[in-house]
């Protein structure tokens, strides 16, 4: 089955990239200075008293 | 505080679910009277009375009721905590009674005379009761309850409506006694975790749907800008599992009078359906959703946010994004072709890294106060599951490996697995979310013996290590016993020399399991006079139970 | 404002969350079952393999019903010792018809995937009656009831119907004679068994449950399991034909 060779040679290569890209995505987003504050303050939520 | 008077009327909403129960009751009486099997006449007949019930109760909350529930009760948030004492109380029910059945079914094993050759009682028929009514009734209660607290508390919101939320309480609890119900009298549709029938599946279908409404309209009305970590986790398993549910249910009915149904996928497909299926019900509604009471409660309990906040956020994404591949890791060396079950072994062991994220986040949120584990047996609980999430996700990659797979595959080693995150880290997350809700919703101080929870706590221990400590040598004992090779290179046991080997594990299996089940008596006995001869805790802790909800 | 503020919408807008999770999720399981409807090696049919006999075919509803699977495999691994134990591995087309499948996951017992023709009927309606009077350290149930039930056959062709509906190639011809064929099945000396074996090459027509003229539940179910397995001959099947 030729189109198998290529099917896996398309999930090896664009698969890959698309790990990574989704990887360094979340990464950035949870990293990102600015977020910093509002993460700090969901981080309190369950210990706020009502 | 002056109450708003309205004229009191039946809701949109009460009208609906009032009819909507009507014609079912008449849809279940025409199915009774017509069913080919007394199995699907029997089932017809208790969904037109859980029906009926539900319309009285709905007309009986209607007179109860003084008028709409308020929303704020002097600024602060009027929370329904009704339902969610129902799930509390029916989470331990469920529990006891699942966790009877497996000590019962794990005596079968080691003494077969305990069938007493009849059907009902068979551990064919028993064990899919028996795993359905710990995680489908035990674990699903306990979400529901869990679920339902922790997404008004981080909102800031009432759940929506007066009947939805007792609706998918109720709704969810009828399903698990059909469910229950039919696997004792042979009524399956034969795959597992997924035994409930068609109409079984119908109506988890619809309680399923309105419960991820419920969530996303309480999420919708919440004050917080931000949606708290653990709803995400929530909403994953809420969404996932009902795209899992329609996956692997697509049977056929031979009738609508009939339970008997015929899946629609067979062979391949269906295996690898139903091990994606099998794996992320484990990943969603073992683990996703258990991980949401853990980022709750353990916080609550320790009084110290999460450990890092970012680090949940990469946790709850690459957890999600890697569990829906690792099904195929079930179907090694099968006909499932080998890069499938290569795949699934990959994301398995990627997802070591997020699953150890995820538990050092909740071990370390008790950094600087690791003392409260000395002192609150009920932290301890909670910290010790954790401790069992990070035992049994290390285990897990590690027996997803092809080689090792071989070995461990079709012996009770995978047992022994599914154990330790099942007693250790689903059981104890929820013992210890259960011994601070119920304090919580009775607005009582604490529970009513702190003592009786460490007496909980080393029970549950020792009958775990019994149990897991058994299955590792009695499974991989088995599994090297099936491959030995005598010196003239024929295989040196029979199947049957195997089988014998495994009773003394089998025995210990059921004493720990015994154990276990005595833990959790005492957590119930605990708990009931928490509720009924607790000390109360000053009225301002936990809003106004005083305002009756309506049922 | 930074770009990742317009990340912001995670974690406050819920249906951004949700959709992003079911795109998270959908991948996964998409990449992973649909290619198995087009492989020639999950897809192909194997000389040999026909639909189960109605007879049969009660049978597995009956191994279903019991839960049989909970503590026997049908899946036998290319594994020197599982092909010495049990013979030769499992292929994809053997569970072709299975609606829904029985590979298992737990071997309490040994696996059955090749059980049929192993052991006589009469071992068979023993072991199921009392499985310790035949093999004393077994840990099976005993199912003395099934001898003693009579097998319900008023809706077994709407089973047929249905298993035809969803793929199973049974014929017009079939479906039309299933009261026929189960009772040509379960006796020898019926007048239709020769259009039965017609029907289903490869059957064999005898009283599995060795009681005549008393058709049940026991025959049903020594009926599926003596056919496990023993469709496809695998003394002409060629192990290479269905690699990549």
């Amino acid at each position: 089955m030729s189109s198998y060779a290529s099917v896996a040679q398309f999930a090896q290569t664009w698969g890959l990239v698309y790990f990574f890209v989704i990887f360094a995505g979340v990464l950035a987003y949870a990293l990102w200075p600015s977020n910093r504050r509002s993460f700090d303050e969901a981080s309190r939520i369950p210990l706020r008293e009502d | 505080m002056a109450r708003p008077v309205e004229t009191k009327a039946f809701t949109l909403e009460e009208i609906g679910y009032s009819i909507f129960l009507a014609l079912l009751a008449v849809v279940c009486v025409i199915l009774a009277g017509k069913a080919w099997e007394p199995q699907m006449a029997f089932h017809a007949v208790v969904g037109a009375i859980f029906a009926a019930a539900g319309i009285f109760l709905i007309v009986k909350g209607f007179q109860d009721r003084i008028a709409q529930p308020v929303q704020t009760v002097d600024g602060r948030p009027n929370y329904n905590y009704a339902p969610i004492k129902f799930a509390s109380i029916a989470a331990m029910f469920w529990g006891i009674a699942g966790f009877l059945v497996g000590v019962i079914i794990a005596s079968e094993l080691a003494f077969p005379a305990l069938n007493f050759d009849l059907p009902w009682i068979a551990f064919g028929r028993l064990r899919p009761l028996h795993t359905s009514a710990v995680i489908f009734a035990f674990g699903g209660n306990v979400l529901l309850a869990t679920s339902f607290y922790i997404v008004q508390r981080t909102c800031q919101a009432r759940l929506p409506g007066i009947v939805t939320p007792w609706f998918v309480v109720l709704g969810y609890n009828a399903f698990i006694v059909i469910a229950g119900t039919g696997y004792l009298l042979g009524v399956t549709q034969g795959q597992e975790y997924a035994e409930p029938e068609w109409y079984a599946d119908l109506w988890l279908t619809v309680v399923w749907v309105v419960y991820l409404l419920t969530f996303l309209m309480t999420l919708w009305k919440r004050k917080e800008p931000h949606i708290y970590v653990a709803n995400w986790f929530f909403l994953a398993f809420l969404v996932t599992v009902a795209v899992l549910h329609l996956g692997n249910n697509v049977h056929v009915p031979i009738s609508i009078y009939s339970y008997q149904s015929v899946q629609v996928f067979s062979g391949v497909q269906n295996a690898m359906i139903q091990w994606w299926y099998g794996h992320n019900a484990v990943g969603f509604f073992l683990t996703a959703a258990f991980l949401a009471i853990m980022y709750y409660f353990v916080p609550k309990r320790a009084d110290r946010p999460v450990y890092s906040y970012r680090l949940s956020i990469i946790h709850f994404w690459a957890l999600i994004f890697l569990y829906i591949w690792a099904g195929p890791h079930h179907l090694h060396y099968t006909a499932l072709p080998e890069w499938a079950s290569t795949l699934g072994m990959t994301f398995s062991i990627m997802l070591w890294m997020p699953s150890w994220g995820g538990m050092i986040n909740g071990l370390m949120t008790l950094s600087g106060a690791w003392d409260k584990l000395r002192t609150d047996p009920i932290l301890r609980m909670l910290v010790v599951s954790v401790a069992f999430y990070g035992m049994s996700t290390f285990e897990g990659p590690l027996m997803s490996i092809k080689s090792v797979n071989g070995l461990s595959h079709y012996t009770d080693w995978t047992i022994g697995h599914v154990h330790s995150g099942a007693l250790g880290w689903v059981g104890f997350v929820s013992f210890g979310a259960l011994y601070c809700l119920f304090p919580w919703l009775w607005n009582k101080k604490e529970v009513y013996s702190l003592k009786l929870v460490s007496w909980h706590f080393w029970t549950a221990t020792i009958g775990i290590v019994l149990y897991i400590c058994a299955m590792w040598v009695s499974g991989i004992m088995q599994g090297l016993m099936w491959r030995a090779y005598d010196k003239l290179g024929f295989l040196e046991y029979s199947f049957i020399e195997t089988v014998a080997a495994m009773h003394p594990y089998y025995a210990i299996r059921a004493l720990g399991g015994a154990l276990f089940l005595v833990g959790a008596l005492i957590m119930v006995y605990n708990l009931y006079m928490t509720v009924v001869h607790g000390e109360d805790a000053e009225s301002v802790a936990t809003g106004a139970p005083a305002l009756a909800p309506a049922e | 404002m930074s770009l990742m503020e317009k990340h912001a919408i995670f974690e406050k807008n819920s249906i951004v969350l949700l959709l992003g999770i079911v795109i998270m999720i959908a991948i996964g399981g998409l990449v992973e079952v649909v290619p198995l409807f087009y492989l020639k090696s999950t897809i192909e049919k194997v000389e040999g393999m026909r639909p189960y006999t109605p007879l049969e075919l009660a049978g597995r509803n009956i191994y279903i019903r019991e839960g049989c699977y909970n503590c026997h495999s049908q899946m036998i691994r290319p594994m020197r010792d599982e092909i010495e134990r049990y013979g030769h591995f499992s292929l994809a087309a053997e569970s072709m018809y299975d609606h829904p499948f029985q590979w298992g996951s737990k071997r309490n017992g040994p696996d059955l995937a090749r059980v049929g023709n192993k052991y006589s009927d009469k071992w068979h309606v023993e072991h199921m009656i009392n499985p310790r009077a035949v093999v004393p350290d077994s840990i099976m149930p005993g199912y003395p009831f099934l001898a003693k039930t009579e097998l319900d056959t008023r809706h077994l062709a709407d089973v047929v119907k249905t298993n035809a509906l969803v793929g199973v190639p049974y014929t017009e011809d079939q479906i039309a004679n299933v009261a026929v064929d189960v009772a040509a099945q379960k006796n020898p000396d019926d007048k239709n068994v020769d259009a039965f074996l017609k029907r289903y090459p490869k059957s064999v027509a005898r009283d599995f449950s060795g009681q005549p003229g008393k058709l049940t539940e026991l025959d049903a179910v020594v009926a599926y399991l003596q056919v496990l397995g023993t469709l496809v001959d695998f003394s002409l099947y060629d192990d290479k034909a269905n690699l990549r």
